[in-house]
């Protein structure tokens, strides 16, 4: 990054010799939310609460310019259903984008089952998205620096820097990366920065009925995803991988990771 | 369609975003990588190690790998969705990542070679510019003169004691080469073996595994095109056909049939024998990546085992270890070796360490991150689309194409085969 910035600066200032020296002062994102040391966006499911139902996945789509039918998704949510047996079947067709209406389980190429309901234990739906992990795999990997963690906590990818080689897609252990099928660079949740940076939602957050879906600060006490997040008993997701992932989960069953 | 559909076939629970991202430039890529690090091992046996008997086959060695350079580039850059936007990787490397140490490495890699052929043929160069310069020049042979004259850069004297001072430099630029080259190949199993996402890479073995694979692909593609080289200079010899033959056309080199016939089955034997070590220690390791696995059982080793055992069984123990492993490695037992038996070997066992890499890589992409599902790889053999060319077959025959075009061109002004008295 800091290279970068300096070759930036320096092409900057050469073509610009004769602007004034204030236009000439790039603002650097860092310092400026170094200013803002209590701020650290934070994301918490409630998977009680979800319905399975979509909207969120609909609303991302939509909002963040991937094509509706392309079979890449920003956030999906995944259905479990639980056998007596102990089996778990799980599926998430097309990420849920138009909700769970069907009985039946999408089992790809072996083709749709159809499960009985008195052999079913439970079932419930785990919302997923980009966990905006403090130790990101797909920052460490990424072999320019397109990918990087804001000093709030969120993850981006510079889309005029990548060049595309699937290096984070691979590294990711959560599968939350997808190339973008129209700009052709790696695509994945930003949180909806364009818009929690101006005081709003996300998306997700505002199109699910339910409130299923919440973000916060994590940073401030009276946040009540941050109180949640600090008071109550939330899991997150492949702990194993030492990512520290900012996105939790209130009711995780062992069957998800 | 989005990146990686028109190959992907999912079965069972896999995550929306999860293809086979990468895919047939990415098996070839440490395949490319392999070969070049292991046709400049094979050369330095003899700079390093005074191995007399691979003298023949060191230079030629020596000449391959500079051709198969370039090479390892171009799966690289075939694959990236943005190429153009390849030279990010010098502009902003971020040292993090292992693919960004790539441009490095294989830079310094680079002039390594580059300098060390410059010094084994510096008298060549300097006895070729004298010839050309005397005699009346027909079309090429001034252009050759003035390749020559630029890549002499000036340095004319071939005393004694400067010939002793190159045959220093040589021993020490192969002697750097062989940590370097290893280095460009460890690293490049480094690659994988870092992400931690995937359990069949994450393995600290891996970088040892395709060092050691690299090797043994490097000397096979040696003892094959050597032969090959070798029988179309007979074939040409006898037709006194040259233009396979640079250096008959400079007209330095008289030698008869039988001649190159001695030659070439004795190097093919000595090189087998390497070829044999390098294969033992390959396979070793790789068999006790697997063991280890099993043994040690974690969580991941459910799903690995299905891909092991039942999805990639075929692949893996028929046509790696069966095919490209055990067969070659009888044939290059059995006793009263031939060129030919030696050959087919060599192939045998380039294709064993192909299958490897795709084993490798796309069996390491071949169950979900859900450890729920698999996904299928299907190449895409008739393109329909730039994507489906690159990735597809056509990419792939392009990218094995290359280094014998490049070795063609090459071969002119530093003749492969050429040899004197006190050659390098
Ligand atoms: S979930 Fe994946 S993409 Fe998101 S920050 Fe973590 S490693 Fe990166
Ligand atoms: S695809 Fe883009 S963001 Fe991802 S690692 Fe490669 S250059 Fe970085």
């Amino acid at each position: 990054m800091k290279r970068r910035d300096f070759l930036k600066n320096t092409a900057v200032f050469i073509t610009g010799a004769s602007v004034s020296l204030s236009a000439l002062e790039l603002v650097d994102p860092k310092e400026v939310l170094a200013s803002r040391p209590d701020l650290r966006w934070g994301f918490l499911v409630d998977t009680y609460k979800c319905v399975g139902c979509g909207m969120c996945v609909k609303a991302c789509k939509l909002e963040n310019d991937i094509p509706y039918d392309a079979n890449v998704t920003r956030t999906w949510v995944e259905r479990y259903v639980i056998m007596k047996s102990g089996e778990v079947v799980k599926d998430s067709p097309k990420g849920a984008r138009d909700g769970f209406t069907s009985k039946l389980v999408d089992q790809g190429e072996s083709g749709p089952r159809l499960l009985r309901d008195k052999e079913i234990a439970q079932g419930f739906f785990v919302p997923k998205l980009c966990n905006h992990c403090t130790l990101p795999a797909c920052v460490q990997v990424c072999p320019v620096g397109a990918t990087y963690s804001t000093a709030d906590g969120v993850v981006l990818v510079d889309r005029k820097w990548c060049i595309g080689c699937g290096y984070c897609i691979m590294g990711c252990p959560y599968g939350v990366r997808f190339f973008h099928p129209v700009v052709h660079t790696a695509d994945k949740c930003t949180f909806c920065y364009h818009r929690i940076t101006k005081g709003g939602n996300t998306a997700c957050a505002q199109a699910c009925p339910f409130g299923a879906r919440r973000i916060g600060n994590l940073r401030d006490p009276n946040d009540p995803v941050a109180k949640e997040v600090l008071n109550g008993r939330v899991g997150i997701l492949r702990d194993e991988y030492g990512t520290k992932p900012n996105v939790y989960y209130i009711g995780l069953n062992k069957e998800v990771h | 369609m989005v990146h990686g559909e028109a190959w992907t076939i999912k079965d069972l629970f896999v995550l929306p975003n999860e293809y086979v991202y990468w895919s047939i430039q990415i098996v070839l890529y440490p395949y490319m990588t392999g070969l070049v690090a292991g046709a400049f091992v094979l050369s330095s046996l003899y700079h390093v190690f005074g191995v007399e008997k691979l003298k023949e086959i060191a230079r030629f060695a020596l000449v391959f790998s500079f051709a198969l350079l370039p090479v390892a580039m171009m799966p690289l850059m075939l694959h990236l969705q943005q190429p153009l936007r390849g030279i990010h990787v010098m502009m902003t490397p971020h040292f993090t990542s292992a693919i960004s140490a790539f441009g490095i490495v294989f830079l310094t890699y680079g002039c390594i070679v580059a300098s060390e052929i410059w010094f084994v043929y510096r008298k060549f160069i300097v006895e070729s510019i004298e010839r050309l310069e005397k005699k009346q020049r027909r079309g090429i042979e001034s252009l050759m003169l003035m390749i020559y004259k630029v890549i002499s850069l000036g340095a004319r004297d071939i005393s004694p004691e400067a010939l002793e001072a190159d045959h220093k430099a040589i021993k020490f630029l192969a002697g750097l080469g062989i940590p370097v080259a290893c280095f460009l190949h460890g690293y490049a199993g480094f690659i994988f073996g870092s992400v931690k996402a995937n359990a069949l890479w994450m393995t600290p073995l891996m970088p040892v595994i395709f060092i050691m694979s690299a090797v043994v692909s490097g000397i096979a593609l040696c003892i094959l095109c050597y032969a090959i080289f070798m029988w179309l200079r007979r074939w040409a010899l006898k037709r006194g056909k040259t233009f396979f033959i640079p250096e008959q056309v400079a007209g330095t080199m008289e030698i008869s049939d039988a001649q190159l016939r001695d030659v070439q089955t004795y190097e093919t034997r000595m090189t087998s024998k390497y070829l044999l070590i390098f294969m033992t220690l390959a396979i070793t390791l790789e068999l006790l990546d697997i063991i280890f696995r099993g043994y040690t059982a974690v969580k991941s080793w459910d799903i690995l085992r299905q891909v092991i055992y039942e999805h990639d069984f075929v692949k893996i123990f028929i046509l790696q270890y069966g095919i490209g492993n055990a067969l070659p490695f009888l044939m290059l037992l059995l006793p009263g070796l031939t060129t030919r038996r030696a050959c087919l070997a060599s192939i045998l066992v380039l294709f064993g360490v192909l299958m490897m890499r795709w084993n490798v890589v796309i069996g390491g992409q071949a169950f979900s991150l859900s450890f729920a599902g698999f996904m299928h790889y299907q190449l895409p053999i008739i393109p329909y689309s730039l994507e489906t060319f690159k990735e597809g077959l056509g990419g792939a025959l392009m990218v094995a194409v290359t280094p014998f075009v490049i070795f063609y061109f090459l071969n002119m002004i530093f003749p492969a085969f050429y040899s004197e008295e006190e050659a390098h």
